[in-house]
């Protein structure tokens, strides 16, 4: 499984090859190390995310050898949701139940809105809405864009999905 | 010096380009070998014929031809009276029924003159049967102006990446559409600005629906689909949206996170429609410019980008068809 932790460095030199041996022990692949040298914590820490693959059971062992070291696993999480697309919908978004737009994409259990920013120019007027949906994988961002033009269909709302980079 | 014979039928706007074209060009296709001899030209009030070449000062002014016609033949009749080689058939355009120019085209077809084209109706309607017709008779259908104007297109797939499987092709086909977001994003300003804007200058007719309900763009799809992806597919098939919906507020939006909103045309997925275009991507252009992209299986993607409309640009991808018609024979072919 795909995981992205936040752990907190001291800054002193050897903190980083000293965060990565626990992984390295419990065989994990690591996707990416982002070291946020510019981001100080008030505590002078130095904020770092990993994002690894590595077995669920190993989960455990890793994060205790990291408190053992010394430093501090902020948070620890599933990637779950690991593709994202960005969608603006027009019509009637929040007289024809933008919850309930929601609620279709949420319900599905492998997509979910992660954000919204509504434009309403008048009451009578069409708004127009971003979405962000991420979802578990490229097929199921696709699952979800049919979803959402289906619903579109249903209540007169135009959806405006990107252009496919790649030929389908 | 190879002498072509060519009958003009349509002389409104793009036909005006063709006869300015000809007379522009007249010496360098002499070098190239070819004696272009624009021997009539017809449209609804009559012809003008001229065996040693039509007169291009004489009729240039003219908006018709009802005060310099010669004959008061007309259309098909003029198409099988004259002894033409190749035929440029430029009439308007209709997608529902192809004519007259579906007329016109069967009538030159059949009479074994080449024809070259601008006039997407009667390729909606009847690609297959004209392409046939053309076989039959041992001439060619050119159409190369009908898809993204005098952007390379049919003729770059065709000639330039032969050997690649083409995958699909997506793109901005039409500039009316692409003018008229341009200028909502750029100036916040509704649709029906834009539009009555874009009709001041002439960049939109007086009745948009065709452009703006996205039918031109979907005859397009069609065209494409038929002719590069062998599809037989008509209009119908195409699930088509225009740009009427469109908000100023949408485009701020997307543009907020980075995109565009363009009207993009898809083959083969045969969908016109308000599509997000990441800012930055070569067919995000802007103005009245057209672009395509075509995915290809051995040279990645390529990207072309053109003026889509207007008369001497129209008229500078039929004189490229007609060229190609007789190079084809002499450069290409393979023996």
């Amino acid at each position: 499984m795909r995981l992205s932790m936040d752990l907190e460095l001291q800054d002193i030199p050897g903190q980083l090859l000293l965060a990565l041996q626990p992984f390295r022990d419990n065989k994990a692949n690591i996707i990416s190390v982002v070291h946020h040298r510019d981001r100080k914590t008030p505590r002078g820490m130095i904020p770092v995310r990993f994002v690894v693959e590595m077995d669920r059971s190993k989960i455990e062992t890793v994060n205790a050898k990291l408190k053992e070291c010394g430093i501090s696993v902020v948070r620890a999480g599933e990637d779950r949701l690991l593709e994202a697309v960005s969608v603006v919908l027009v019509g009637h978004v929040l007289d024809s139940d933008l919850g309930d737009t929601i609620n279709r994409i949420d319900s599905t259990g492998f997509a979910e809105v992660m954000d919204l920013s509504l434009s309403m120019t008048g009451v009578d007027e069409p708004s127009s809405a971003y979405l962000k949906i991420r979802a578990t994988g490229k097929a199921e961002i696709q699952k979800a864009l049919s979803i959402l033009r289906e619903v579109g269909r249903e209540k007169k709302l135009l959806v405006i999905d990107p252009i496919e980079t790649e030929a389908v | 010096m190879r002498d072509i014979r060519v009958s003009l039928v349509g002389y409104g706007i793009v036909g005006h380009g063709v006869v300015d074209v000809f007379n522009r060009k007249k010496q360098m296709l002499r070098d190239l070998g070819l004696n272009l001899m624009l021997i009539s030209v017809s449209d609804h009030t009559g012809t003008v014929i001229a065996e040693d070449g039509v007169d291009a000062d004489k009729i240039l002014g003219e908006r018709t031809l009802a005060n310099v016609a010669t004959s008061s033949m007309k259309g098909k009749e003029a198409i099988s009276a004259i002894d033409s080689d190749l035929v440029v058939e430029v009439t308007p355009t209709n997608i529902i029924h192809g004519q007259p120019g579906l007329g016109h085209m069967e009538a030159a077809l059949s009479s074994g003159k080449h024809v070259v084209t601008s006039n997407k109706g009667p390729l909606v309607v009847s690609y297959s049967h004209l392409k046939k017709l053309a076989a039959d008779n041992g001439v060619m259908l050119k159409f190369e102006a009908t898809a993204g104007g005098t952007m390379p297109l049919i003729s770059l797939v065709e000639r330039t990446l032969v050997g690649n499987t083409i995958l699909g092709i997506r793109g901005i086909f039409n500039g009316t559409c692409n003018y008229i977001l341009t200028r909502m994003t750029e100036e916040a300003i509704p649709y029906t600005h834009a539009l009555s804007e874009a009709q001041d200058l002439g960049i939109a007719e007086a009745d948009p629906s065709y452009d703006v309900e996205g039918v031109d763009t979907a005859g397009k799809v069609v065209i494409l689909a038929n002719s590069l992806f062998n599809m037989n597919v008509k209009y119908s098939d195409v699930d088509v949206t225009g740009i009427t919906g469109v908000t100023p507020e949408a485009l701020a939006l997307a543009k907020k996170r980075g995109y565009a909103i363009k009207l993009i045309g898809d083959v083969p997925a045969l969908t016109v429609r308000p599509t997000l275009v990441p800012l930055g991507s070569p067919i995000a252009v802007e103005g009245t410019l057209n672009s395509a992209a075509i995915y290809t299986d051995l040279s990645g993607t390529i990207t072309v980008t053109g003026l889509g409309a207007g008369s001497i640009e129209t008229a500078s991808a039929i004189l490229t068809d007609i060229v190609s018609i007789y190079r084809t024979k002499r450069i290409d072919a393979i023996f």
